[in-house]
């Protein structure tokens, strides 16, 4: 075991840490209507995800998952920037970012 | 051929021979529109250099030489090669001669007879392209080759019959011949593939050596000689593929002369002396070849008889001539048989150009009970005809005579067949002799606008007329019966192509010089009989065919060509026809279309089914989506 590990918190409490904040964005992805709130909680998603990467890299002792890490920003941040134009788009149009006004598109 | 040396030098004139023709048919094909009457002559002179450079080889090769190359190796596998190549023996130099110089004389003459039709420039196309292909048949060193001409003439004599495509009777009488054909070339295809399979080889070096290695009788010789001769029922018209031939008279005149009487037609013949080694091993088939020719000639006489239409007159007659040198063949009278593919070559050739310019004076009439008294009006035509039909009718000195008397000859031992061929050549002087003097003695029975209309064809086509009517009286000189102590030259040429054959053989029927007199004496007695009862009914008593609806009894039988197209009709026709109708019912409508359908209403009702599923409501997707996710987890972890 590195030294960085022997001093910190055991890795369960990163596991639980990003569980919880992966169900936060999920059940916040499922119950608001305000589109804005949900790219935010797709965002939480994607870190506790990237928290669990890093703190897996670290007790592993090797740097794949941080690499992967990056990745993930790179392309977070990417799709934040076409969610987020998109709904200026949506926002001009309609006068709303409530997902219940999008319901145009049905079979 | 071993003993033969190559005359290497020879090659390249060899290679031409088919090219001018073929480069006549893409000039024709691909600048036709412009070249108009001029295209009729670039085509008739490539065939007329065809024919300079095949007397070149002749000359040059004789019948001490052979010329055997490969073009190329077609296909190669295991220990079997199938090569392009070609071989010019004493047997393919008489028929180039035949072929380029019959041709030549037969393009000549289409200049004059095709000059007003449209399609002019196509017509000359499609007789180069089927000069290429003859010339192939007749020149390839393997049966393959021969198999590309054979499908090739056949292609050019549809195209050719139904030249005048916007009559639905000719289209149909196009379609009959490619189909009886079909027939014919399904047997050749299974001929070949038993060779292919057994002897390894295609080409007739390999093929005729493995045959002589092989016992009298054998089995595998007799399939592939029966089979053979199957395509040659097909192409050269022999009962029970004979009834397209009558048909294809719908195309012009100058393709019944060159397609359908001198040249094509003997593709069968010419295969057989090709393989006579094979034939010769096996006795059997030999046998079928006699009885098929016998049976051919007899029966197509029968029919000539009532025929109406000078053209199916002549017909008929082709059918019975080619009857005759299958018997001749089947007999194991080779030369004797190929003699009279030549001799007929020319009388056919020139009795169909002749039944053309008494066409073409009577302005598309084509009924000889409406013609008579034509001789003083088209005098060269009726003197070329007469000849002609001295010659088919077996008169001393003409060309069938020599022919025709070598192969009563042949059949002198075989008492039957010598009589029902006797019978046969009766018939053919008597139906020949009735088609003359109705066409053109007693009194004119056209109408008066026929009459006025009545003259004497272009130099074109009284050139060719000529020429064949001089061929048709010497050639017979290449063939002289021993009792006239005179060299016999075509058997003398053909000597070393049938060699092995006559060893093979055994013992041969020679018939001693008095019996040939007496042999000639019959024939020619018998002939100028015929003559004479056709005389006496049709210029003494100047009787005239009776209408169609007037035609009773046997005779009625016999003007309806025995039924036999009907019967054919009702054996092969109509229940093909019923079986595709049943086909369509029960296969198409029932199993197919019903599958079709079934596929494309699931289709649609699944798509009808699916579309509900998109509510709109983006929250139900991100519902469903995260569902999924949650199911896929749990796949994952169960598993």
């Amino acid at each position: 075991m590195n030294e960085v590990v022997s001093t910190a918190a055991p890795q369960s409490w990163y596991l639980v840490l990003s569980t919880l904040l992966f169900s936060i964005g999920v059940i916040g992805v499922l119950l608001r209507r305000n589109a804005i709130i949900i790219l935010m909680c797709i965002e939480i998603m994607l870190n506790s995800v990237n928290l669990l990467m890093v703190s897996f890299s670290a007790y592993a002792g090797n740097t794949d998952g941080q690499v992967f890490v990056f990745f993930t920003m790179v392309v977070a941040a990417a799709e934040v920037a076409v969610g987020l134009a998109l709904l200026v788009s949506i926002y001009r149009n309609l006068g709303s970012t409530d997902i219940d006004v999008l319901s145009k598109l049905k079979g | 051929m071993e003993q033969f040396i190559k005359p290497i030098h020879l090659i390249s004139p060899t290679l031409l021979i088919p090219l001018f023709p073929l480069l006549g048919f893409l000039l024709l094909s691909f600048f036709g529109k412009n070249l108009k009457q001029a295209g009729a002559w670039i085509s008739s002179l490539m065939v007329l250099v065809s024919f300079v450079i095949s007397i070149y080889l002749f000359k040059e090769l004789g019948n001490k030489q052979s010329l055997d190359f490969d073009v190329f190796t077609w296909m190669r596998w295991e220990n079997v090669s199938l090569n392009f190549g070609f071989l010019i023996d004493p047997l393919s130099l008489i028929m180039l001669l035949v072929i380029t110089g019959i041709g030549f004389l037969i393009h000549l003459y289409s200049i004059g007879y095709m000059s007003h039709d449209e399609g002019l420039t196509r017509f000359f196309a499609y007789l180069n392209l089927f000069i290429f292909f003859m010339l192939l048949l007749v020149m390839g060193n393997s049966y393959l080759v021969m198999f590309i001409g054979w499908e090739g003439v056949g292609l050019c004599s549809y195209l050719l019959i139904g030249f005048w495509f916007k009559k639905d009777a000719y289209n149909d009488a196009a379609k009959k011949a490619f189909v009886m054909n079909r027939i014919g070339d399904l047997g050749f295809l299974l001929g070949m593939f038993f060779m292919l399979f057994y002897m390894g080889g295609l080409d007739y070096a390999t093929v005729l050596s493995s045959a002589e290695g092989m016992e009298k009788g054998a089995p595998l010789l007799v399939a592939i000689t029966l089979l053979l001769f199957v395509g040659a029922m097909g192409k050269s018209a022999q009962i029970p593929l004979y009834t397209w031939l009558p048909d294809a008279m719908a195309g012009p005149t100058p393709v019944s002369a060159l397609i359908h009487a001198a040249t094509m037609v003997t593709a069968g013949i010419y295969m057989i002396v090709r393989s006579n080694i094979l034939y010769t091993l096996a006795p059997f088939t030999l046998e079928i070849v006699m009885w098929v020719g016998v049976a051919t000639s007899l029966f197509a006489a029968i029919i000539g008889i009532k025929q109406n239409d000078i053209k199916k007159v002549l017909a008929y007659s082709t059918v019975s001539q080619l009857g005759l040198m299958f018997a001749a063949l089947g007999l194991g009278a080779y030369t004797s048989g190929m003699f009279h593919v030549v001799t007929h070559a020319f009388f056919k050739a020139l009795l169909f150009l002749g039944a053309g310019s008494v066409i073409h004076a009577m302005g598309g009439e084509q009924d000889i009970r409406r013609m008579g008294g034509l001789w003083k009006y088209i005098r060269v035509t009726a003197i070329t005809f007469l000849i002609a039909t001295l010659a088919i009718s077996g008169i001393f000195p003409f060309a069938g005579f020599f022919s025709k008397d070598e192969i009563l000859a042949a059949a002198f031992h075989h008492k039957l067949v010598w009589v029902l061929l006797s019978v046969s050549s009766m018939i053919t002087a008597f139906y020949m002799f009735r088609l003359f003097f109705l066409t053109f003695f007693t009194n004119f029975r056209g109408t008066e606008e026929e009459k006025h209309h009545l003259h004497e064809s272009p130099w074109t086509m009284t050139l060719p007329l000529s020429l064949l009517a001089i061929c048709s009286v010497v050639a017979g000189f290449l063939g002289m019966p021993a009792v006239f102590h005179m060299p016999h030259w075509f058997n003398t040429f053909l000597g070393p192509v049938v060699e092995t054959s006559k060893g093979l053989m055994g013992e041969v029927h020679h018939v001693d010089h008095s019996t040939e007199w007496l042999l000639m004496g019959i024939a020619t007695a018998l002939a100028i009989t015929s003559i004479i009862i056709a005389y006496v009914f049709y210029i003494s008593k100047k009787q005239v065919p009776e209408s169609d609806e007037e035609t009773t009894g046997f005779a009625k039988v016999v003007y309806n060509k025995f039924y036999i197209d009907e019967i054919y009709d009702k054996i092969f026709v109509k229940p093909i026809g019923v079986l595709s109708d049943l086909l369509h019912v029960v296969v198409d409508k029932l199993i197919v279309d019903l599958l079709v359908n079934a596929s494309a209403w699931f289709v649609g009702f699944t798509g009808r089914t699916m579309r509900l599923v998109q509510t709109g409501n983006t929250g139900f997707y991100i519902f469903a989506m995260v569902i999924g996710m949650m199911v896929l987890l749990l796949i994952q972890l169960v598993l």
